[in-house]
């Protein structure tokens, strides 16, 4: 059935636009506003900060994409809909060059936007996110030669800790000084792991023979959540412990304490290195 | 056509010998144990060919023997032997017969087509099992259900499972069925190949369930390598039905690629080809290019576990970044050799009840093409945090957004079609509809993926979990049954209950969302992937989750009783064209005949015509023959 000229067609684009406009001015403030502090990760360091505003930004962006397709194809469902029981043809419409190329264009253009601001945020805003960035960071931050080296070791299945410049002693438990740029050396003394510090946004594979580097900017004191991220056998998801941020007079006094009680052990620890080989074990379990 | 006369029947015991399942399955496991005691020879004074506490070689030889024996079982040595001794070749009308051809080696594409669907469908059924069984271990978050190990299994058997499964869930089953009858061809390129892809199917299906048997699998579908190398006997049955699902992906990729290119009939020009046959094309591009590397990635972890070679072990000069990148350079195409027979189907079905022709065909078929090629430049954004390369990071954030853009043509198809159209909801096109609901959630969600600050935090999580589940259940899984209500009735000749099935798909629907949007959160609110054990404040979630993904698989259980009730118990005839499509396929007799088109047909028009005034009948099915016959 073609439409006859002359007969009256509802502005069916013009009312589909319109509830769009209505859902998103709605939709979005809430997004931004009242969804977006809740939006992960908490912020307990700078990097977090920036996620979960990456996080806020492509919400607020994607959600209207979604509603737009989502209004439509309701809007269509309505109207579009054959009522009677017998079967009628549409308008043979094949296409239109303009709506194909205005579509083009505008995913194109949201498209590359994204990559170029999440480019930017990675490499010149937040230095690599909080992400491990492997022996040799693409994106370091400013002052990066003072950061605070903590080395963390997986195996299956624990992590442990070693401190570098505070001799080189090993812990079960993290600790890290509030208001620092701390330096993440992840790596792993068998299978893969993966380090994720939640409240911290890091992520970083802990793999045999590699130094994975993640950097972040500490800046709330607390507890943080600590976890395996990737699949390391048995027990993977027993690899979880709770860290802590702590105010830089108590960090101190940790890790005296912590030196103090490693004294005698850590003679028999192998030598500090950025990895570990040991021998490599077979049918582990 | 040429039906065999048949003299006297048989009795059934005799009829059981021969070259079929049964002698398959009884030569495989001779093979096994052949194999598995060469093999052990083959070790015997040998150390470094030995683990710890097993001979791996005398596994894989149990494994390679024990699919040669299947395969010579059902018969796929006859023909070589066959010629090299100068008989001539089996001619597919003697293939013919009662039912029992579905139980050997049949050459007839439509005869594939339905071994693929209901063997695909077994297998895809015991993944879904294993579903069910994991989130009966999430109800608490504490070990309760099911040891540590086993839960592993569980989830490993459940990926691998699914992932093989659907890999040749529409290509498979309608791929090999429709495609030359809907390119008006009357057979596959390589009938012999054809039949060979779907019987190493089962071979690779219960190689992966004797996992079980052999102290399961313990890393998960993706098998990272060194804790591939760690893993007991359960993971040589990973690394071998891995092997044999990655040669028939090929096997299948190259028969539907020269099918396509070169068996069309005269006036199926490239513009007149079907949207679905479009993404089966692309599909098999994608099939032949990356199934390959697979095969190379786990012939590595084979020499790694059997010879202790140290391809990927660090500490004697390895790296298992190898692995990784050989692995996504297949795992990548992968999941868009699940996605895109999908919009192949959709895009197929939704012309048919909108009645409208598809908007934009030179768009789609520009958007499957470009997926296909831009699918194999994304896969490290898989490796965002694994800490290699991350200089590269830019690149492939930017690549992986970029395959959005031909991504977000189909659904520009979609809103086209819709556009005034006059939409019946039959049970298939609401699998359709769904299917841009849930692909939308899932490709949205893959953009916070694509964000490496936004990854940071959902990579390795639930929130991964979710989105390829929104991507490949909500997405692939969804088409396929779409599939199965549209085209059965051509395929068995049976109508099936409309009633059951809507109440499959409404179950299924809100289920599957309930299910899967609250992991997102779970996500979002630092659960990882692959535990049995999680933060006790998840639990609310997690039982909700665990209850919604019963009803799904109760849904799947009604799905069953109809394909029951309908074909055993009503048997209702299906019209020829019940949905009065277009589509050549619908144009030929139920049931299709065994060489499909007594001529080969003309094709005269495009398949998606409707209400173009005087738009010509879409082939000419007696060419030469009298003026205007029709049918």
């Amino acid at each position: 059935m073609t439409t006859i000229a002359g007969e009256r067609i509802p502005r069916h684009g013009i009312r589909i636009l319109a509830i769009w406009l209505v859902l998103t001015a709605i939709s979005v403030p809430l997004i931004v506003w009242v969804l977006g502090p809740h939006l992960p990760p908490p912020h307990m360091t700078v990097e977090s900060g920036d996620q979960r505003n990456a996080n806020i930004v492509m919400t607020a962006l994607l959600f209207p994409i979604a509603l737009l397709v989502l209004t439509y194809f309701i809007y269509s469902f309505v109207f579009f809909r054959e009522t009677s029981d017998g079967i009628v043809d549409g308008p043979p419409i094949k296409g239109h060059a303009g709506a194909q190329l205005l579509w083009i264009v505008l995913t194109s253009t949201i498209v590359l936007a994204l990559a170029v601001w999440g480019s930017y945020t990675l490499l010149a805003g937040a230095h690599g996110a909080g992400g491990g960035q492997g022996p040799d960071p693409a994106a370091k931050p400013p002052g990066w030669q003072n950061a605070l080296p903590v080395q963390v070791i997986g195996q299956q299945w624990e992590w442990t800790f070693r401190y570098p410049t505070y001799g080189g002693i090993e812990t079960r438990d993290l600790a890290i000084p509030d208001n620092t740029l701390v330096a993440f050396h992840v790596t792993s003394i068998d299978v893969t792991h993966s380090f994720w510090a939640y409240q911290l946004g890091v992520k970083a594979d802990a793999v045999a023979g590699v130094d994975n580097i993640a950097y972040v900017h500490t800046r709330h004191t607390g507890f943080f959540q600590i976890r395996c991220a990737e699949l390391c056998g048995l027990w993977h998801g027993h690899m979880s412990k709770k860290g802590r941020v702590l105010a830089s007079s108590a960090f101190q006094s940790w890790i005296a304490a912590a030196q103090k009680k490693n004294a005698s052990i850590v003679k028999y620890l192998p030598k500090y290195s950025r990895v570990y080989y040991p021998a490599p074990l077979r049918r582990a379990g | 056509m040429s039906a065999t006369p048949i003299a006297a029947q048989p009795p059934v015991w005799r009829r059981l010998i021969g070259f079929n399942m049964l002698t398959g399955l009884v030569l495989g496991i001779g093979g096994w144990f052949l194999g598995a005691w060469i093999g052990g020879q083959v070790a015997v004074g040998h150390p470094y060919l030995q683990g710890t506490d097993q001979n791996d070689v005398g596994i894989y030889m149990g494994y390679l023997f024990g699919v040669i024996g299947w395969l010579v079982g059902l018969g796929f040595a006859n023909y070589p032997i066959g010629r090299l001794l100068g008989r001539p070749p089996t001619l597919r009308h003697h293939e013919t017969g009662s039912w029992t051809r579905y139980f050997r080696l049949c050459t007839d594409h439509k005869v594939v087509g339905i071994q693929y669907l209901f063997g695909v469908g077994i297998f895809f059924f015991i993944g879904g099992l294993n579903a069910m069984l994991m989130r009966t271990e999430l109800l608490r978050p504490v070990e309760q259900a099911w040891p540590a190990s086993q839960y592993l299994t569980l989830v490993s058997l459940h990926g691998t499972m699914m992932i093989m499964m659907t890999s040749a869930f529409i290509l498979g089953p309608f791929g090999n069925y429709f495609v030359p009858i809907m390119i008006g061809a009357r057979r596959m390129a390589f009938p012999r190949i054809e039949a060979l892809t779907f019987w190493l199917v089962p071979a690779a299906g219960l190689i992966l369930l004797s996992a079980i048997a052999f102290g399961g699998i313990a890393t998960g579908w993706t098998g990272y390598a060194p804790l591939a190398d760690e893993g007991r006997a359960g993971m040589d049955a990973y690394v071998m039905s891995f092997i044999l699902i990655a040669i028939s992906l090929t096997l299948v990729g190259i028969n539907l690629m020269a099918t396509i290119l070169t068996m069309r009939a005269p006036g199926m020009s490239w513009t007149r080809l079907p949207i679905f046959v479009w993404s089966v094309l692309a599909t098999s591009i994608l099939q032949a290019l990356a199934a390959p590397v697979l095969v190379a990635a786990m012939l590595m972890v084979l020499m790694d576990r059997a010879a202790n070679t140290s391809f990927f072990v660090a500490s004697v000069g390895g790296s298992q970044y190898l692995y990784e990148n050989l692995f996504w350079f297949f795992g990548h195409p992968e999941v868009y050799i699940l996605a895109l027979p999908g919009f192949g189907i959709v895009l197929e079905m939704l012309p048919v009840f909108a009645r409208k022709p598809l908007w934009g065909y030179r768009l789609a078929v520009a958007g499957m093409l470009g997926v296909t090629l831009l699918s194999f430049m994304v896969w490290q954004h898989h490796l965002f945090v694994s800490g290699m390369n991350a200089g590269l990071r830019p690149f492939y954030m930017l690549t992986t957004e970029l395959i959005s853009i031909p991504t977000g043509f189909i659904f520009l198809n979609a809103i086209g079609t819709l556009w005034r159209a006059r939409i019946r909801f039959t049970v298939p096109m609401l699998f359709a509809l769904a299917f841009f609901f849930n692909f939308l959630i899932g490709g949205l969600s893959g953009v916070f993926l694509s964000d490496v600050p936004s990854d940071v935090t959902t990579h390795g999580s639930y929130f991964v979990m979710a989105h390829f589940h929104y991507t490949i259940v909500g997405g692939l899984v969804f088409a396929f049954f779409g599939a199965v209500y549209y085209w059965l009735p051509k395929m068995l000749g049976f109508e099936l209950n409309e009633t059951l099935g809507k109440i499959h798909f409404w179950l299924f629907f809100v289920f599957f969302n309930l299910t899967f949007f609250p992991l997102f959160a779970a996500g979002f609110l630092d659960m990882p992937r692959r535990v049995s054990t999680y933060a006790p404040s998840l639990q609310t979630l997690n039982i909700f989750v665990s209850a919604s993904a019963y009803v799904i698989g109760l849904s799947m259980l009604i799905f069953i009783a109809n394909l029951i009730w309908s074909l055993v118990f009503v048997r209702q005839p299906a019209a020829e064209n019940p949905w009065a499509s277009r589509g050549l396929e619908w144009q030929v007799p139920t049931p299709v005949p065994i060489e499909n088109f007594d001529r080969i047909p003309v094709i005269t028009s495009g398949p998606y015509e409707y209400g173009v005034p005087n738009a010509p009948p879409v082939a000419d099915f007696a060419p030469g023959a009298l003026p205007a016959a029709g049918r």
